[in-house]
């Protein structure tokens, strides 16, 4: 798997866009009027958090650089966690200007807070069962036609890691267990989805149940299987400009770069579907 | 006057930052107790898991100081009294895990006990053990992050004890090992409890080389600093719920264990 590569071609595709064209906004929810000046290169100053899903790391760094390269005054701060942990370190009052949620269910609570207004969703993302290079357990595929089921996949005394169901991937870790018959399978539940994925690279479990996004960024520190159930858990991720947003322009800019072709390219290219 | 007065005898210098230090530490604790969702304390303690987590945090926690109490004793010993060479850079050494960010030292004990580490691997091949996700690995993450705090303890007051008393056991024909045994140990004994209760606290708030080398199952490897970071992520009031509760057990048994065994001597405990 190349996707690593592929997301720094897709980048480099970016930069030439931003070069040639005086706007690569091709937002469909440019509210204000300030997003046609903000997008433009060069304009914006000062610092922008952005809060995102563990998952998101590589995507929007690389988008960060994008947006600090055509903004030279501009600093563009992340904050990568389980989305869960970003949504209760935003309701305690963390300063932020843009959320980037795994799932609506954590977007939902900075609605109900008050402090994410018309979330828009950039990207679904949904699990493959991933496993170490030597792929120590032996899992294939049986013989038979179409995408195999996770129980074909997942023998009884496998060592399996998933997220904790606290957390985005783990809420849909357990959907797709849990049509599978598994929900005894996990050995350990962890606080992110990297934490699953580290795990897997590690060699210490047999399989782990990530995102295909995680896939991707691990390139070939992991082999995937996808399988059925997976259609039954595809996550949905929202993401908002903050009402208390310090720096409400710069944070519409690294929104409408999110949503823009050029931003949508770069998320496809890592294993992100099109929401 | 400069003289202190008599009520407290505290400087007024020292009074200010002391008193400063005090809120510091305290008032974050008092932030806990005004937050905690009192009315419903019953259900949130009584939830699933609540028991299971405590109850494998306080025997981890346990087993962890009894394996420092076993291994740092003589550790300390060693760094205080011998004279091999080379001690400080052991010192140095034996005490990395507590500049170790606990999440580095949770895959550094991956990359030696886990399946495919340097002796795990032929743990694994040999004897089909696996370590990692275990009981037994939150025991030996506690242990590698709690012990140093053993080990520095003990040897400070190994090096504050008069060494002159062992050497007075010496000329009326103790062996080095009886010497050990009979004197240094019992001078040393409130240094070795007050090491012992603070290596017990560490351990029992153990979160990153826990989650990361043994990882996060009910039961068997989720210790109860695990169950408040996972239940912050859900309902921030649970959190608390467990937090209060670890906070309580843990004062009470240090509490209860300063009556008990550590007496009224003055030792730096608790």
């Amino acid at each position: 798997m190349k996707g690593r590569a592929a997301a720094v071609a897709a980048v480099a595709l970016l930069a030439l866009a931003g070069c040639a064209g005086p706007a690569a906004s091709s937002s469909d929810t440019a509210t204000g009027s300030s997003s046609a000046e903000s997008s433009g290169s060069g304009k914006l100053t000062g610092t922008v958090t952005v809060f995102a899903a563990a998952s998101l790391t590589d995507v929007f760094t690389a988008l960060g650089d994008q947006l600090m390269a055509d903004n030279p005054d501009l600093e563009v701060r992340f904050n990568f966690a389980g989305s869960s942990a970003l949504a209760t370190q935003l309701t305690q009052g963390a300063p932020a200007d843009v959320f980037a949620s795994a799932d609506e269910a954590q977007m939902a609570k900075e609605k109900d807070a008050g402090l994410a207004v018309d979330p828009t969703v950039f990207a679904q993302n949904s699990l493959m069962l991933a496993v170490p290079p030597g792929n120590p357990a032996r899992i294939a595929p049986p013989q038979a036609a179409g995408i195999p089921g996770l129980a074909d996949l997942v023998p009884a005394d496998l060592t399996l890691a998933v997220c904790a169901p606290e957390v985005p991937c783990g809420a849909a870790a357990a959907k797709v267990l849990d049509s599978a018959g598994l929900n005894g399978a996990p050995d350990t539940y962890e606080d992110d989805v990297r934490a699953v994925l580290t795990k897997v690279e590690l060699g210490e479990v047999d399989a782990g149940l990530v995102y295909v996004s995680d896939v991707h960024a691990a390139g070939d520190k992991v082999l995937a299987f996808a399988f059925r159930e997976s259609s039954l858990a595809v996550n949905r991720y929202p993401l908002s400009v903050l009402t208390d947003a310090p720096n409400p322009a710069a944070a519409r800019a690294f929104v409408d770069l999110v949503l823009s072709d050029a931003g949508q390219q770069v998320l496809r290219h890592a294993g992100f579907q099109e929401p | 006057m400069t003289r202190p007065r008599e009520g407290t005898g505290i400087p007024t210098p020292l009074l200010v930052p002391a008193g400063l230090g005090i809120a510091f530490l305290v008032l974050p604790v008092v932030g806990l107790l005004v937050r905690a969702p009192w009315s419903d304390l019953a259900p949130q303690l009584t939830a699933p898991g609540v028991g299971d987590a405590l109850r494998l945090s306080l025997l981890s926690a346990t087993v962890a100081t009894l394996l420092s109490l076993l291994m740092g004793v003589p550790l300390a010993w060693v760094l205080a009294r011998s004279r091999i060479r080379g001690r400080s850079v052991l010192r140095a050494l034996v005490t990395v895990p507590l500049v170790l960010p606990p999440v580095v030292g949770g895959v550094a004990l991956f990359l030696v006990l886990g399946r495919q580490g340097l002796l795990g691997r032929w743990l694994f091949e040999q004897f089909d053990i696996t370590i990692p996700f275990t009981t037994t690995a939150v025991v030996i993450a506690e242990t590698f992050v709690a012990m140093p705090f053993l080990v520095i303890s003990v040897e400070g007051a190994l090096r504050a004890a008069d060494a002159r008393f062992e050497d007075v056991a010496a000329t009326l024909g103790a062996d080095r090992w009886t010497t050990f045994r009979r004197v240094t140990l019992p001078l040393v004994a409130p240094g070795v409890a007050a090491g012992a209760v603070l290596c017990w606290a560490r351990a029992l708030g153990e979160f990153g080389a826990t989650i990361t080398f043994a990882g996060n199952f009910p039961g068997t490897t989720q210790t109860m600093p695990l169950a408040v970071y996972l239940a912050l992520q859900r309902d921030p009031e649970a959190a608390l719920v467990l937090s209060l509760v670890l906070l309580a057990v843990s004062l009470a048994t240090l509490l209860l264990l300063r009556d008990r065994w550590l007496g009224r001597s003055g030792a730096p405990v608790a």
